[in-house]
């Protein structure tokens, strides 16, 4: 909006344009930064010369931080105080955006090169019983993440579905506006919090110290309950009332008419938010480590002894280093970088259900 | 479809047993909540009156022992709020007014990746990249302003300090609050950016008088609902920093306040006996306190209906 200065005006007229008078041409500010980096890059040069590795980090992080005075103070001396303030503005809420993706770029880097030293065959085919040092794999933390994840999945959806379902349309008067409400505040509830609901619940019946799969998907399912009903009620309201009104018109009972044309209508989008809450379970770590705990064998029983879980793998493999702790950590990055594709590929088919099943609204 | 009618609809059993279950099920959200808060609080109990004699992770009594903790994670969410909230704001509007309009969308998923990264994988990262890479930075700071209170020696040589604690929560916390900021954002009517612009004002001007002034509530929910997320993270925090129990305010040191997660997280599978509902009790304190700044931040939400909030 305000950088409307074309080219072919700004460069081939030799009469001065009143529209761009007084205006900083639009490749300036690339040109400043440009130089701010070069300078940057200058200055961590002659650090280098003094014997320092260069830095690039450094060189770059200095040339964006004389680039936000400079481009103001260009700005002030061409273009008045006013738009010297917007072109600062413009400036800082990019380096915001940027800050922003420094840890992400840097963590996705991390971990794949850390990762890929333990990604291997035996990583994925062996336990970790009777290993000490090298060798040894993840298979019963990935078998423990998905029978717990499953049957969280299992105990959250019916009740998250079936209370959205209520919200959207039997709800009304205080009951529905109380369960929104909680519904909005279990959204919060921090995850050790959940996890010590799910143990003292099974310690209190099953005596002291029990830890179970069971517990943890229970610890799981607090969390993952509120994500579903959030998300499945915002997409059962998204169904046009006229879809329902016509099939009462037809005679149709009205749980018929949820079963039949309200939940069709409104599947894709309550797949793609079922899909993000497990997503968004599966790399919980601190309520599995204390409802579920960990262990070194295989346990495929979700109601007998303890279960891993890749999160607590992760962190049992850093956190308990044996000898030599090269081996602990590569698995623990080898897992880590397991857990982080599973949660970018439920993320990608959530978007890819919404994408190619949402309905056509014909809008 | 409330409107009354005279003739009563006829009553099938399908009806019955589906809006049964649909009560059945939102009901069971309550019976949740109040099962958490009362097993919680049942476990909770013989810890408010134990001393340092039935459990051995207690100095004296229970309050000496969470009150470090408190303060501890109370200074980390703080310190991740400082550094998230100006960023949040800053990326939240880069992408509703600043970033191109096809851009948009896929920005704002590149900032909601963020979010699906596991709180775990965080704590690797900070430990492995983080730490090692602000730790020169922390000495520099130390040697040239050591005469600031918050930056008194001496420097922690591993940088996994409660700063860098902070920095983590910071990023962990950073989608949600751009998220929430981003949608009241692009919420502000056109109407309002349209004449403000044609009023001859700059993008920062329209920013300034048409978008930030609607989108305050915003601001302060997203904060809020940033600021439960910061106080109840548990693994990276315990992954991260490298505590001692102390009450400092020093950002560099390595003697560092424990939070109350990661505190659970850290000793929880070793306790035994009282030790364990101590830790329940100090667990239930968090939940009280989440739960209090969660109903804050809904309560300001809900005080704009327009706003349905982005969970």
């Amino acid at each position: 909006m305000t950088t409307t200065t074309k080219p072919d005006t700004a460069t081939a007229v030799p009469i001065e344009n009143s529209l761009t008078a007084g205006r900083l041409p639009a490749p300036a500010p690339w040109i400043i930064l440009g130089a701010a980096i070069a300078v940057g890059a200058a200055v961590f040069g002659v650090l280098a010369l003094a014997g320092n590795e260069f830095n690039w980090g450094g060189a770059l992080v200095v040339g964006a931080l004389l680039y936000i005075p400079s481009i103001w103070l260009f700005s002030m001396l061409v273009e008045g105080r006013r738009r010297a303030m917007d072109r600062l503005v413009t400036a800082l809420v990019t380096g915001a955006f940027v800050l922003a993706m420094i840890p992400l770029i840097s963590l996705t880097i991390t971990v794949v090169t850390y990762g890929l030293a333990r990604f291997d065959a035996e990583f994925f085919s062996y336990s970790m019983r009777n290993v000490t040092g090298e060798g040894g794999g993840a298979l019963h933390a990935i078998v423990g993440t998905l029978l717990i994840t499953g049957a969280a999945a299992i105990i959250s959806i019916p009740i998250g579905l079936m209370t959205s379902i209520y919200l959207v349309e039997y709800g009304r008067g205080r009951l529905a506006r109380g369960i929104t409400f909680l519904v909005d505040v279990m959204t919060g509830i921090p995850s050790i919090v959940a996890g010590l609901f799910a143990y003292a619940l099974f310690s209190i019946f099953l005596g002291p110290g029990t830890r179970t799969g069971i517990a943890g998907a229970v610890a799981l399912s607090v969390l993952m309950i509120p994500v579903v009903v959030r998300s499945s009620e915002e997409m059962l309201r998204l169904v046009p009332n006229e879809l329902r009104e016509a099939a009462y018109a037809l005679g149709v009972p009205k749980w018929l008419t949820i079963v039949k044309v309200v939940l069709p209508t409104s599947i894709a989008g309550i797949t793609t938010g079922i899909t993000l809450a497990i997503a968004r379970v599966i790399g919980e770590t601190a309520p599995l480590l204390i409802a579920a705990g960990f262990t070194a064998s295989m346990n495929y029983n979700l109601f007998d002894g303890r279960m891993s879980s890749l999160p607590v793998f992760v962190y049992t493999q850093y956190a308990n280093q044996g000898n030599p702790p090269e081996a602990y950590l590569d698995r623990a990055w080898a897992a880590a970088l397991t857990l982080i594709l599973i949660v970018m590929a439920l993320n990608l088919i959530a978007r890819l259900v919404a994408r190619f099943f949402a309905p056509k609204f014909g809008r | 479809m409330s409107t009354t009618t005279a003739i009563k609809a006829k009553q099938r059993p399908g009806d019955r047993v589906f809006s049964g279950s649909a009560v059945f099920a939102g009901s069971m959200i309550l019976v949740t909540l109040a099962a958490v808060a009362i097993f919680l609080i049942v476990q909770s109990i013989p810890a408010f009156f134990a001393t340092g004699e039935d459990a051995s992770i207690l100095p004296t009594n229970f309050w000496a022992y969470v009150g470090p903790l408190v303060f501890g994670t109370v200074w980390a969410a703080t310190l991740a709020l400082i550094m998230a909230i100006p960023v949040s704001i800053g990326i939240a509007l880069f992408i509703s007014h600043y970033a191109p309009r096809r851009l948009a969308s896929v920005l704002g998923y590149i900032v909601d990746l963020l979010a699906a990264v596991p709180s775990v994988v965080f704590g690797l990262w900070g430990i492995g990249v983080l730490a090692p890479a602000v730790q020169p930075l922390y000495s520099w700071l130390v040697d040239n302003l050591g005469w600031f209170p918050l930056y008194s020696g001496p420097v922690s040589g591993t940088g996994r300090t409660i700063l860098t604690a902070g920095i983590v929560l910071a990023v962990m916390v950073l989608p949600i609050m751009t998220a929430i900021c981003r949608e009241v954002f692009l919420q502000t009517p056109v109407l309002h950016e349209e004449a403000a612009l044609a009023l001859g004002a700059t993008r920062w001007e329209m920013i300034r008088t048409a978008v930030l002034p609607f989108g305050r509530s915003g601001i302060i929910s997203a904060s809020v609902l940033g600021l439960g997320r910061a106080l109840g993270e548990t693994m990276a925090v315990a992954m991260v920093l490298s505590a001692s129990g102390a009450v400092t305010f020093q950002l560099l040191t390595s003697v560092n306040p424990s939070t109350i997660a990661a505190n659970i997280a850290l000793s929880f599978p070793e306790a035994y006996g009282m030790n364990v509902n101590v830790l329940i009790a100090t667990g239930l304190i968090l939940f009280i306190v989440t739960f209090a700044v969660n109903a804050f931040a809904r309560w300001i939400v809900s005080r704009r209906k327009e706003f349905s909030g982005a969970n």
